[in-house]
């Protein structure tokens, strides 16, 4: 593979990204799926890299998976980003960060349509003024917070305390990044690196002293595909897009996957579990399944945040192993422990999927 | 100057025959090449279809042609500024300093191949194993086919439709000669890979010419060349640097899934950059495929909406080589026709 070309594409695809005063827009299911993920994004922007986000109470869904799913209209969600962009208005910020990456797909796609047809533009300001009484301005740039993290990767290098390199050996972690489907290929001009070869989680693993790993099945839905798992029928075909990106990734032994998403993060997740039970198949080392990080989970990681703290202990593959290669000093007893130090209980163990 | 003068942009095919036959009509021809030798796209073919001729024979009769007393062949330079007088006298000044006059301007641009790197996802320029069509050509004229790793392949991929009859890539024309250019080159394979498996994957088969649908009827049945009807959705790498592919068979309506040892692009045609610039230069209409626009697609396919600039070969339309043959000799006949004042059409 010619590493060269490829940054070659990369170099065509960049976005600019606001250097400052982000309103935030949290994601419906990353707080439920991955808990620290977004109070992680939250610490580092604000107390580690002294930039201002504004995380506002009165946000809600943008609607994304209603609409993916056929159930909301088009004018609603435009309706409801509208809102969004109000309160991100009456806030005095121009600049939106979208947490999900179907949030962000949402606003791009909105954004391009009002672009494009500056009525139904005018529509929305109509709709949204009757429902609520409120007036909106465009933001002046949108990026997805991976986009921001990429922004300042080398800013999060500077201060890290664990690099993604096997302490014991020495040798680069090797990486696989998943990137959600809403991200680029869609707007391939809206991702860093495009659609083909996106380069927003690669070039923070490549910063932090890891190795992008590149396989055949990279691009590849994780099967979340909102309908795919919605419909109960339709999960096996769900599972099924998960097992090929496994099956395919596997040969290269990864030490982590790496996801911007937050459908893509569950399911990679919670699938080898899954999969594990169905059939007995595992796809990490000595029957562990390969970690699932957030980007926001990495970077916090690379700055030496305690994995409890970020909310590692949610997830369904262990950790641990890669906290170990990492020479990441954790208290196992501390795991299922809450912030009071109480004991929350421990889940059942897999049959298969040892943790 | 020679009232009778001809200067003719781009050396390739139909630069080379538009000049040979207006030099044995009697005229003076200033032939323009930026390349060090004339030939222009020939140069990169080692046979041609769909008689199998080796190329290398047309483009030394070509050769030989443009040694016409009457030709003045300019290499290695292109042209810089363009004025036009009046409908019958040009001033052309070269990159070298040189200064040229004539009466009437052809423009023999030709093409370029497309940039198969545009198209990210099959992973041209990343992807080891992954050609175009025109370096597969080299690749016979050494008459040998590896892979990257030094391996002979045991299955190689040929994609139809590469940049051409694409809305992504803003293409809707299509190239015309990529079709049978991967028939021929399938059957070329396979007398170097008997072993090899090789498959053609397509949209259509578009078989115009003479002996064409001949060739493709003999590639299936005496050279086993597996014709899928399909585009390739996406391409990667694996560990054994073979190209991974996914397409649908449409004709079975399933998912194809395999892997190829060698995955050759058949690259459309695009405007050259030539034929761009002396557009903008003498203000020729281009049609929406950024070809120049013939002054009528059916009496005037040399002519252009500039009185006294004329047009041929692949620099209005994609062609192949006996069309561009036709064409430039019918550019000659046009300009002849313009200059002795006894124009048939208006």
């Amino acid at each position: 593979m010619n590493l060269e070309a490829k940054q070659q594409i990369w170099k065509e695809y960049q976005k600019e990204i606001a250097d400052d005063r982000y309103y935030y827009a949290r994601s419906c299911i990353r707080q439920t799926f991955f808990p620290g993920s977004e109070w992680a994004y939250l610490d580092i922007l604000g107390n580690r890299l002294g930039k201002t986000v504004f995380d506002d109470p009165r946000h809600t869904t943008c609607t994304g998976i209603g609409y993916h799913s056929d159930v909301v209209p088009v004018e609603t969600i435009m309706t409801v980003v509208a809102r969004h962009f109000a309160l991100m208005t009456e806030a005095g910020f121009e600049n939106i960060t979208p947490s999900c990456i179907t949030s962000f797909g949402i606003y791009t796609e909105i954004l391009h349509t009002w672009q494009e047809h500056p009525e139904i533009e005018e529509q929305t300001h109509e709709y949204l003024w009757k429902a609520t009484r409120r007036e909106f301005k465009k933001p002046k740039n949108l990026a997805h917070t991976s986009d921001v993290i990429y922004k300042f990767r080398h800013e999060i290098a500077a201060q890290k305390k664990h690099a993604l390199v096997d302490v014991h050996t020495g040798r680069p972690l090797r990486v696989v990044d998943h990137i959600g489907c809403h991200y680029a290929k869609m707007f391939p001009s809206k991702g860093i690196g495009g659609a083909e070869f996106p380069a927003v989680l690669s070039g923070m693993v490549t910063a932090w002293g890891g190795e992008p790993v590149d396989y055949p099945e990279r691009r590849h839905c994780c099967g979340f595909g909102f309908r795919n798992y919605l419909v109960l029928a339709n999960r096996g075909y769900s599972i099924a897009n998960s097992k090929k990106k496994f099956e395919s990734m596997q040969p290269y032994e990864p030490d982590f996957i790496i996801t911007n998403c937050p459908g893509c993060a569950m399911f990679l997740d919670k699938w080898q579990y899954t999969i594990s039970e169905m059939e007995g198949t595992t796809y990490g080392k000595d029957g562990y399944g390969i970690p699932v990080l957030t980007y926001e989970e990495a970077a916090a990681l690379v700055l030496g945040y305690d994995p409890w703290e970020i909310g590692l202990q949610m997830h369904q593959v262990s950790v641990e192993p890669l906290l170990e290669k990492m020479g990441i000093a954790y208290d196992p007893d501390a795991k299922y422990r809450n912030a009071r130090g109480e004991d929350m209980g421990r889940p059942a163990c897999p049959n298969y999927l040892k943790v | 100057m020679n009232p009778m003068n001809v200067i003719i942009i781009g050396a390739g095919t139909a630069g080379c025959e538009a000049a040979y036959r207006l030099a044995k009509a009697g005229f003076t021809v200033e032939l323009v090449e930026k390349e060090c030798t004339p030939g222009g796209n020939l140069n990169n073919w080692f046979q041609l279809f769909p008689d199998r001729k080796q190329a290398s024979a047309l483009r030394q009769l070509l050769q030989q042609q443009v040694e016409h007393p009457s030709i003045r062949l300019h290499t290695d330079t292109v042209p810089v500024k363009i004025e036009r007088q009046d409908a019958r006298h040009y001033a052309m000044e070269l990159d070298n300093g040189a200064r040229l006059e004539g009466n009437a301007l052809l423009v023999t641009t030709g093409f370029r191949t497309f940039d198969a790197s545009r198209k990210e996802e099959y992973g041209y320029g990343i992807y080891e194993n992954v050609i175009t069509s025109v370096e597969l050509e080299n690749y016979f004229a050494n008459r040998q086919i590896l892979t990257s790793t030094g391996k002979r392949p045991e299955r190689i991929g040929l994609i139809q439709c590469v940049g051409s009859r694409d809305e992504k890539m803003c293409n809707f024309h299509c190239s015309k000669v990529c079709c049978i250019t991967a028939v021929k080159q399938a059957m070329e394979l396979r007398e170097l890979l008997p072993d090899a498996e090789i498959l053609c994957f397509y949209m259509d088969m578009r078989m115009f010419g003479p002996g064409y649908e001949e060739m493709y009827r003999e590639a299936q049945e005496k050279y086993n060349i597996k014709f899928v009807r399909g585009r390739l959705s996406e391409a990667s790498e694996n560990q054994a640097k073979q190209v991974v592919v996914k397409c649908e068979d449409t004709l079975v309506g399933k998912p194809m899934r395999m892997t190829l040892d060698l995955m050759v692009l058949m690259v459309g045609m695009e405007a050259s950059d030539g034929s761009r610039w002396v557009a903008k230069e003498l203000q020729l209409p281009l049609a929406p495929n950024g070809f120049i626009q013939p002054g009528d697609p059916h009496y005037a396919t040399n002519r252009t909406a500039v009185e006294g600039v004329f047009v041929a070969g692949c620099a209005t339309s994609p062609m192949n080589l006996t069309d561009t043959l036709t064409d430039a000799r019918s550019a000659a006949l046009a300009i002849g026709e313009f200059l002795n004042g006894n124009e048939h059409y208006n």
